[in-house]
């Protein structure tokens, strides 16, 4: 977790704020046990939040080393694992013009980093109705007619914490290749930040989720396996064996459970089990 | 100094894994299993779990499950005060208006707003975060689904669910779940959610702990990612449904003929509590992990404090199942970077062995998710755990067996996003074992329904993880998933039935939470802790000690 713990007490929705002190001490019964504090030995080293200078412990990723400061984050802190796009983060060395990009939740920070969050970035999303579309993708360019202001810069390629080819896959697009465009931006966790940069005023990431859309439901063969499975379901196939399981003892229910055959780890597609009665 | 991105302190004992690889790679070709435990011994390896230590856990003394024996980490929100007064809210006056509420802003909460609006409803989502920030977002490993009927059917979903969940779990509910998977995998495919398939269409699909047919479908090792996106986009398409983010609820309203009817919500950046009347609400506000039950680490994104189960209880809602609280085996002890992320069981699904100091296999990779954790611990407690230099000790994970399993290559491809982590902090993956331990993952239980979503309030709908009785004592891989969108769907669809047919109009009414905090103070409970907690404070005790502000002056703090 983060760098220290402390005991717990119901965060104020305060940012970057002091907060209330501790109402006067109450006599409690049992709590929670107070977690452990974790004790860094860890070097200081300095960074710059915003402009403002703190000494944090190295080590730490610019999200705890914020929260190490005294920040509490409302916005720029989602699921701190890397993948809901919630805390874009930009900054510069000093004597390096090169802007530098980052997830606050996976990037650990460095000496005199000047570091600013993104939290939020606008950007223009068509609507549709999703129905409606097949896989032409002359829909894509009506509804995103900006994505031929595209001027090639790669600036959005460069802003990508992700490391998406953001520019080919804008490339793809306009070349109709809604299949390329989709595989390429498959990691895309909308952060925005190719869109706080982009030249010519793209927002990448909603053309991006709907070449993803038409390649799943449009291009790629639609599960016929599936398909049956949900026909069998709703012709009422296994209604009865699984009343019958509803209503039977534990003890005969655990007998089913273990003598159930199991697929082996290496089994192919084409594995059939032996006993097909409850198919 | 590092060795394969490690630490040098590491050396040896990764050399062991080394060692110990090629033999181990012969067996898993030969398709030679480490023995699954017997039921009688997973029974007796359940006592290192942390659920069964007696110490973690107390009576709750007050509500609709008074003496119900859960984790003190949520006794603690339950026995506390509400975040407003009461008497203060004027419910009078009404800023929002709708026919279906939703509370949460997950997969399981768009998905009912999704389907409330096809049932007709004007839907008002009130997310905690931005819409998307949800555990939803973070599933990595895949999806459950009998969809294979040559090998696979409802029938042995159900046997499996069952089995997972130490067979405690609510029949009614499992029965509807296992029937409606594989409509609800229809259901995405048809949005446009990109599923790993064959050339052919056919969807890919692999084991997860506890299953006896390969029936977990996933989208790369981004299964949640994508379904999250996929849904939230469709959402943004509907006129019908609005969003309010950054505005969690922190009290459920009730009127005069007892219907829930809407929320107190909190606007976080201004500090207004603003009042929004519905007419049925979806409680979707997902899980707990930030409340760090036991010292744990989690897996789960930051909003997940338990929210809906403070507001759900104090309406009236019984808990279920909420004693015990899912630990994912694989959580990442080292790097300190990524202390607690989690690491999908699809590595262990598709080969990857798990090893002690010696890099000797101790466990089936497979065995249920409670069996298997505890299973560590116990090789941890045994002294058989590798230590790191930050005093925490774990197991490996082997993951370069899967390259040589499935070919050069397979770990780039199939794990990217893990892989592109470690690759950032210097570590190849493919090359070098992952250093794991249990790590807080999932709310077993939670809010007490039924297999139309509805509770013991009426007009109060309950979908996703913060509802009970679905997964028993233990949730199998990729049965989260598929729990968001087959309830999600029921919740939905209800609530707007519920909203248009039966709703009743009548006087918005706080009377509960005023009878909750007199119980409170009858039960001789004297406390400052307010809940719900909405979000978890990592200040260090430095900070705090000098946020001596005596009274707050207006909003400046």
């Amino acid at each position: 977790m983060s760098a220290k713990q402390t005991k717990r007490k119901p965060a104020t929705a305060a940012r970057h704020r002091a907060r209330k002190p501790a109402a006067t001490a109450v006599k409690e019964e049992k709590k929670a046990p107070v977690r452990e504090e974790k004790k860094i030995a860890a070097k200081l080293i300095p960074i710059y939040i915003m402009g403002k200078r703190y000494e944090i412990p190295e080590g730490l990723t610019i999200m705890k080393a914020m929260e190490y400061a005294g920040y509490i984050l409302i916005r720029g802190c989602g699921c701190r694992g890397g993948t809901c796009g919630a805390c874009g983060t930009v900054y510069r060395k000093p004597g390096d013009y090169k802007l530098q990009v980052a997830l606050a939740c996976q990037k650990t920070v460095e000496p005199d980093m000047y570091i600013a969050q993104i939290p939020f970035f606008p950007a223009n999303r068509a609507a549709y109705e999703f129905a409606g579309l097949t896989a032409a993708p002359e829909e894509i360019f009506k509804l995103y007619p900006e994505l031929f202001r595209c001027v090639a810069c790669n600036s959005c390629t460069k802003a990508c914490p992700q490391g998406i080819e953001v520019m080919d896959t804008i490339s793809a697009l306009k070349q109709g290749n809604i299949t390329g465009a989709a595989q390429l931006s498959f990691d895309c966790i909308q952060c925005g930040l190719c869109t706080s940069r982009c030249f010519g005023e793209l927002a990448q990431y909603h053309m991006f989720q709907l070449a993803r859309r038409i390649y799943g439901a449009r291009i790629v063969p639609r599960a016929e396996h599936l398909a049956g499975m949900v026909k069998a379901v709703n012709e009422g196939k296994y209604d009865r064996m699984l009343d019958q399981l509803k209503r039977i003892k534990e003890d005969e229910l655990k007998r089913l459970y273990q003598e159930r055959e199991v697929e082996p780890m290496g089994a192919g597609e084409d594995w059939k089990p032996k006993d097909t009665t409850y198919l | 100094m590092s060795y394969l991105g490690y630490p040098d302190f590491f050396e040896p004992y990764i050399k062991k894994v080394e060692q110990t690889r090629p033999a181990r790679v012969e067996k898993r070709k030969k398709g030679e299993e480490f023995p699954f435990m017997s039921l009688q011994e997973r029974q007796e390896m359940l006592k290192y779990h942390p659920d069964y230590k007696e110490e973690g856990r107390r009576e709750i003394k007050i509500g609709p499950s008074k003496g119900y024996k859960i984790a003190h980490e949520f006794v603690d929100l339950l026995e506390a005060r509400s975040r407003v007064d009461p008497d203060k809210v004027d419910l009078t006056r009404v800023d929002y208006d709708t026919d279906v509420l939703v509370i949460g802003g997950g997969g399981a909460a768009t998905i009912a707003a999704l389907v409330a609006d096809e049932n007709g409803a004007q839907v008002l989502m009130a997310t905690k975060l931005r819409h998307g920030d949800a555990n939803t977002m973070m599933a990595e490993g895949g999806i459950q689904g009998a969809s294979k009927g040559g090998k696979d059917s409802p029938y042995y979903h159900y046997l499996d669910v069952m089995g997972g969940g130490h067979f405690k779990n609510d029949p009614d509910i499992v029965a509807t779940f296992v029937k409606q998977a594989p409509d609800a995998l229809q259901w995405l495919e048809s949005l446009g959610v990109m599923f790993s398939k064959f050339p052919d269409g056919r969807l890919e699909a692999m084991h997860g702990g506890g299953t006896c047919r390969k029936r977990m479908h996933y989208c790369a090792d981004l299964s949640g990612m994508e379904i999250m996106r996929t849904v939230r986009d469709e959402a943004r398409n509907r006129k019908n449904i609005k969003v309010l983010e950054f505005s969690p609820a922190v009290e459920l309203i009730l009127n005069e003929h007892r219907q829930c009817a809407g929320a107190v919500l909190y606007n976080m950046e201004t500090e207004e509590y603003l009042v929004a009347r519905a007419k049925a609400v979806i409680l979707a506000t997902g899980g707990a992990g930030r409340l760090h039950v036991q010292g744990f680490m989690t897996t789960n994104h930051y909003g997940a404090t338990a929210d809906g189960i403070v507001l759900g209880y104090r309406a009236g809602v019984p808990l279920s199942f909420l004693h015990t609280v899912q630990y994912h085996p694989t959580g990442v002890v080292f790097p300190e970077q990524i202390e607690g992320w989690l690491i999908t069981e699809r590595f262990r699904s598709e080969g990857a062995d798990v090893l002690n100091v010696d890099g000797e296999k101790f466990v089936n990779e497979r065995e249920p998710r409670d069996v298997e954790s505890a299973r560590f611990i116990k090789e941890c407690l045994d002294g058989r755990g590798i230590p790191t230099p930050t005093g925490k000790v774990g197991v490996w994970l082997d993951s370069p067996m899967l390259d040589i399993l499935h070919g050069e290559g397979r770990v780039r491809t199939a794990f990217v996003g893990k892989w592109k982590v470690y690759n950032r902090l210097g570590i190849d993956i493919s090359k070098a074992p992952m250093l794991v331990y249990p790590t807080l993952h999932y709310q077993n239980g939670g809010l007490k329904d039924n297999a139309e979503c509805e509770t013991a309030v009426l007009g109060l709908y309950v979908a996703g993880e913060v509802t009970g009785g679905l997964h028993g004592e233990n949730r199998l891989m990729g049965n989260s998933l598929m729990d968001i969108v087959v309830f999600g769907r029921i919740a939905g669809k209800n609530a707007a039935i519920f909203a248009r047919e039966k709703a009743k109009d009548g006087e918005l009414t706080l009377k509960h939470v005023k009878a909750y905090l007199k119980e409170l103070k009858e039960a001789g409970i004297v406390t400052d802790r307010v809940a719900p907690m909405l979000l978890p404070d990592y200040t260090t005790a430095e900070v705090k000690e000098k946020q001596l502000t005596v009274s707050y002056l207006g909003t400046l703090r």
